[in-house]
């Protein structure tokens, strides 16, 4: 099905998930977060979140522990740079994929919001 | 009512009769008077818009394309390099579907530094996704400014209404004014496909993936080469668009024609010579010249360049003989714009199609020049490719 019927006849966004596309496509290097490391991770408290505030594309959430959202994460590589303990570890995207489950290492109850 | 003014003074009428909403543009020679007389309207209050003053040309056309985007009609004007410098904001107007019209006052390009007519600044933006319309004298100003904005709003498509610095800006020339009460027949209000809103945001035209995407209401949105795509298909059916309101224009004033091409002593004729803009009016004098000597010769003026009216060029130069096209512009390596699209047209046609080149950088065009070039040209003597009429090397 082709986009003839798009009510737009240009480029049109809304501010949303998704609608510049799947950025996440672009990245060549992935950011992963070692918890061991982390320090709202470590400590379970609200504190740091460098990470969630250098993010240019605001793809690492405000939580316990912090999560990247793969989908549109770039991989630019900021938050890595920025990490104060150096938690943060840019690996080949080659080399995620063979081993993806493992990558997002949260709890099982998922990342704690903030209040 | 009818006056008489200079070409700028006409353009200025109709952008006021027009009712545009924002003027933003930077003054150079010759289109100086044009800014100047809007910017004295607006002033005066005889004209409800706003004035944007700015610092170049590119700017100019930013001013433009913001207001155009929130629904306002919006007007600029330029020449020569104050048109080159606005160069990648004129590829965005076309892309971005913003229905601006400004006014190109011809004017060649520098380097050398010259303020003299020729058509080297509005061929040079040929290919930015442009209408570009070519008026021949002050009553083509006038109602085609009126026109232009018909157009652009009817097709979304930007236009750049064309005419000669000096020998068009500067010179006085009795014309109709068309009357203030029937252009609401003409000329609807505005009313863009969309305009942004405060209320409710949106980003436009941010970066556009090659392939197309969902968006976050999970329809499927265009990938850039769709949304050019469809530039592209618009600008062929304005074609036809072009000649409706040429029609409805007739139809509540009175005037108007052939919105595409403008043939003289065409009929029978087996050269046919083909330009754009005032050079064509003068070659009436020419044709009549060289008709009462026995040579069977007319002029077409093409007045919509782009979209190229290849069509209706073809048909209007079944049978010819032999095409002439006399340019003040050309592609330097080759030859003249004009001369390859007709060319283009013509494929596989009858008629050959010989280039000419003249007036670049102002120099005088004089009649009898023309004449002797033709005349020569037609009985037959060599020419360069293209011949420089006028050259004096």
């Amino acid at each position: 099905m082709g986009t003839r019927g798009y009510r737009y006849k240009t480029s049109h966004s809304l501010s949303g998930p998704g609608d510049g596309g799947k950025t996440g496509s672009w990245r060549i290097q992935r950011p992963v977060i070692d918890l061991e490391r982390c320090t709202p991770a470590r400590r379970g408290t609200e504190v740091c979140f460098i990470c969630w505030l250098y993010c240019p594309d605001s793809v690492i959430s405000r939580t316990i522990p912090p999560v990247i959202d793969y989908e549109y994460c770039k991989g630019c590589g900021i938050c890595a740079e920025e990490c104060p303990t150096k938690a943060i570890t840019m690996i080949d995207e080659a080399d995620a994929y063979q081993d993806d489950e493992g990558l997002q290492a949260c709890s099982t109850e998922g990342p704690r919001p903030c209040t | 009512m009818h006056i008489i003014e200079d070409g700028n003074a006409a353009a200025a009428l109709g952008v006021k009769l027009a009712g545009a909403q924002v003027i933003a543009a930077y003054p150079i020679t010759p289109q100086t008077p044009l800014t100047e007389k809007l910017s004295e309207f607006i002033e005066s209050g005889e004209m409800k818009a706003q004035y944007v003053p700015v610092e170049s040309e590119h700017s100019a056309l930013a001013a433009c394309i913001a207001a155009s985007s929130t629904g306002a009609r919006a007007f600029t004007a330029t020449s020569a390099n104050g048109l080159l410098y606005m160069h990648e904001q004129i590829h965005w107007a076309a892309g971005a579907r913003l229905p601006i019209v400004m006014c190109v006052v011809n004017r060649a390009v520098g380097a050398p530094w010259n303020i003299w007519n020729d058509h080297q600044d509005s061929i040079s933006q040929r290919d930015t996704g442009w209408i570009q319309m070519y008026a021949c004298d002050h009553q083509q100003i006038i109602d085609g400014v009126l026109k232009a904005f018909a157009l652009a709003e009817a097709v979304s498509i930007p236009v750049m209404l064309c005419y000669d610095g000096y020998l068009l800006s500067h010179t006085y020339m009795p014309f109709e004014v068309p009357e203030e009460e029937k252009i609401a027949r003409f000329l609807k209000p505005f009313a863009p496909a969309y305009a942004l809103d405060p209320d409710d945001p949106a980003n436009l035209n941010t970066v556009t993936l090659p392939d197309v995407r969902v968006d976050v209401n999970g329809e499927t949105a265009h990938g850039y080469m769709e949304i050019r795509y469809l530039l592209q298909e618009d600008h062929r059916a304005a074609l036809t668009v072009a000649q409706e309101i040429e029609d409805r224009f007739t139809e509540v004033f009175g005037r108007g024609d052939d919105a595409l091409l403008e043939p003289y002593r065409c009929e029978d004729a087996e050269y046919v010579v083909v330009g754009l803009g005032s050079l064509t009016y003068q070659l009436h004098d020419v044709v009549d010249t060289l008709r009462a000597e026995g040579f069977k010769i007319g002029v077409l003026g093409v007045r919509l360049y782009r979209p190229f009216p290849s069509e209706a060029l073809a048909e209007a130069l079944t049978g010819v003989q032999e095409v002439i096209v006399i340019e003040k512009a050309l592609s330097y390596g080759y030859e003249g714009a004009l001369c390859s699209d007709l060319k283009a047209a013509l494929c596989g046609r009858q008629p050959t199609v010989t280039g000419m080149i003249a007036g670049i950088g102002g120099r005088e065009i004089r009649t009898a020049d023309l004449t002797d070039t033709l005349r020569a040209h037609v009985r037959g003597a060599p020419d360069e490719d293209p011949g420089w009429i006028g050259i004096r090397l």
